[in-house]
């Protein structure tokens, strides 16, 4: 700002090269130590309680510690060995994944439904708010028992609908038992582990996406009206570009959430029936905490890193393109 | 947005976010119903779950405050996130305002950097923080969260303030300061006062962290008396196979309501914080 001043007032001094003041540069000097100490505590926050827990697990996970022997030997990587050898990492990674892709593909579906219905303005929409953002502010280890008793093999809210409707029970479509189980059989346990997670990070992406309806100048919609755009056109060829970079910001933090996540099996299923619901954190904290083997559980929850570290690269680019557009 | 033209239009809009209300409130609907339902009404399958078959009944509530440890998890999280949110705010205030006025250059830098760093979850570093946690002596009690929990706090919050205290035009502190104010003095009578709302937003975001975190919470503590509501809830409320369910699903629902209400409010300053300040909220 003073350089401005400057500027106007005489721009002949522009020309010397950064002509400060003694004054100046003590200021200077000073706000620099102030702004190093003021930074410090949070630096050495994160230092010590993210940075070197983070090498910690990788040290962890090429000994052979244990909750009980503290002592660390060299083991190489043993653990990795080990681990990767047993079926139930194998089907931990590939459902890891798999409710992760499936959940945020779902989400942005809806998200994108739900988002352009919440922009419009009508009566009632404060509550209509609430409820839709309640799943992502409750406690997610407490909504999932509300899910638990939802799908419970005999009090099911859902099987006695569908009772009702005459679809399940004796001579029905999906009969002839009375209870579909949905947390007994494979395929069905892991549809629940993505319904919850659907149910959960909807909220998310359906608010960080109205931020990117709102954001849309109104003045371009009103002008591709007056030029006699559909409204399904004026949507995906004007305001969803816009809003592509947003979108894929809700869609990566949905990821890291999803992924990183063992409450939602670890509450609903425990990872079963069998094996069938593991995923990479939830089998990670069994071996390492539950079972005790430190080692063996850090070296599965390092699994998960590679993806984050991509995941975060990918939000650090379209949150620098969205700050162009 | 334009008013919808057609009935038709309108009623398909309308039907289609009722049934997206309906998805999302339907387990809170349904913890609400059960919370007053007598054993008899709930346990019998071919009953109407979603109405009172019985008289409804107070007992559920009774064994919940009187007959589990339901109110020491409640203590237990109320301390919890009382302490986290003072340390977040002494640690995060001083860091967001580095990093807008006095780090320069590069404060922009550091300040992503230092956002990214909530992005790495509790489930990559739970256990090297276990080790971490039983070396200073502190697995076992509520202080070890206490500890742990603002590493996850403060870089969310800097990155919040930061874009607070950026908002502020600079003029304002540098006429504080030609005025004779120290930079300090500048900073808590001029740019304090005019960034509450961050703060708060801050103190909102915190607090429901803590209530919500469940993978620490689970790893460091073992015993009854000092489990925090996200942990204890699941875990001490079902004893074996017997589930209390009424009571269960009302200790979920007690808590959900109020964060809910309390989150809706401060959720426009929430999300200009995840989208990185590129939509203002």
């Amino acid at each position: 700002m003073t350089e401005t001043v400057e500027e106007a007032v005489a721009p002949d001094l522009v020309a010397y090269p950064a002509p400060e003041t003694p004054r100046g540069r003590y200021l200077a000097d000073h706000e620099g130590l102030m702004g190093t100490l003021f930074l410090a505590p949070a630096v050495l926050y994160i230092v010590l309680l993210v940075g070197i827990p983070f090498f910690l697990a990788i040290a962890f996970s090429v000994t052979d510690v244990t909750v009980g022997n503290t002592s660390m030997d060299f083991v190489g990587l043993d653990n990795f060995r080990r681990v990767v050898t047993t079926p139930q990492f194998r089907r931990a990674l590939l459902n890891t994944f798999f409710f992760a892709v499936v959940t945020q593909i779902i989400v942005i579906i809806l998200a994108n439904i739900l988002a352009l219905i919440m922009t419009r303005d009508f009566p009632g929409k404060w509550l209509a708010r609430f409820a839709i953002i309640l799943p992502w502010a409750t406690p997610i280890s407490l909504g999932t028992i509300g899910w638990l008793w939802i799908l419970d093999s005999k009090f099911s809210p859902i099987d006695w609908v569908l009772q009702q409707i005459g679809l399940l029970g004796p001579d029905t479509l999906l009969g002839p038992g009375r209870h579909l189980l949905y947390l007994g059989r494979e395929e069905l346990a892991m549809g629940s582990v993505i319904l919850v997670h659907v149910w959960r990070i909807l909220p998310l992406a359906t608010v960080i996406l109205m931020a990117g309806l709102t954001s849309v100048p109104q003045d371009l919609l009103d002008q591709a009206e007056v030029d006699g755009a559909s409204f399904s056109r004026i949507h995906f060829q004007v305001v969803l570009p816009l809003i592509l970079p947003i979108m894929s910001i809700a869609l990566l933090f949905g990821l890291i959430f999803t992924f990183s996540d063992m409450v939602v099996a670890f509450v609903l299923t425990r990872g079963g029936p069998v094996y069938y619901t593991q995923v990479l954190p939830l089998w990670a904290w069994f071996k390492g905490i539950d079972g005790g083997s430190l080692s063996e559980g850090a070296a599965i929850a390092l699994f998960i890193f590679p993806v984050l570290l991509a995941v975060a690269i990918l939000i650090l680019r379209s949150a620098r393109r969205s700050e162009v557009a | 947005m334009k008013e919808l033209k057609s009935w038709p239009q309108r009623i398909m809009v309308y039907g289609l976010l009722l049934l997206f209300v309906f998805f999302a409130a339907a387990p809170f609907l349904i913890m609400l119903i059960n919370t007053f339902k007598a054993d008899q009404d709930l346990y019998r399958p071919q009953n109407n779950p979603f109405l009172y078959n019985f008289p409804p009944t107070l007992d559920n509530l009774r064994l919940l405050f009187e007959g589990t440890n339901y109110l020491v998890f409640v203590r237990n999280s109320m301390i919890i996130g009382v302490l986290v949110v003072l340390i977040t705010l002494v640690i995060a205030i001083p860091a967001a305002y580095s990093l807008a006025r006095l780090a320069g250059r590069w404060g922009e830098r550091a300040g992503i950097m230092i956002f990214l760093v909530y992005l790495v979850p509790p489930t990559l570093l739970f256990i090297p923080l276990f080790r971490v946690v039983v070396a200073v002596g502190l697995n076992d009690t509520i202080w070890s969260l206490v500890l742990v929990y603002p590493s996850i706090s403060i870089p969310f919050s800097t990155w919040l303030l930061m874009g607070f205290f950026k908002s502020i035009p600079r003029d304002l502190e540098e006429a504080a300061m030609v005025d004779g104010y120290s930079r300090m003095m500048a900073f808590f009578r001029v740019v304090m006062p005019l960034s509450w709302s961050g703060v708060i937003a801050v103190i909102v975001f915190t607090f429901t962290l803590t209530l919500h975190e469940f993978v620490y919470a689970l790893t460091f503590i073992s015993s009854s008396a000092q489990r925090t509501i996200s942990v204890g809830v699941p875990i001490e409320l079902v004893r074996g196979d017997v589930f209390f369910w009424q009571s269960l699903l009302a200790a979920a629902v007690i808590v959900a309501i109020p964060v809910g209400i309390v989150y809706n409010m401060f959720l426009d300053r929430l999300v200009a914080g995840f989208t990185m300040g590129a939509v203002k909220g």
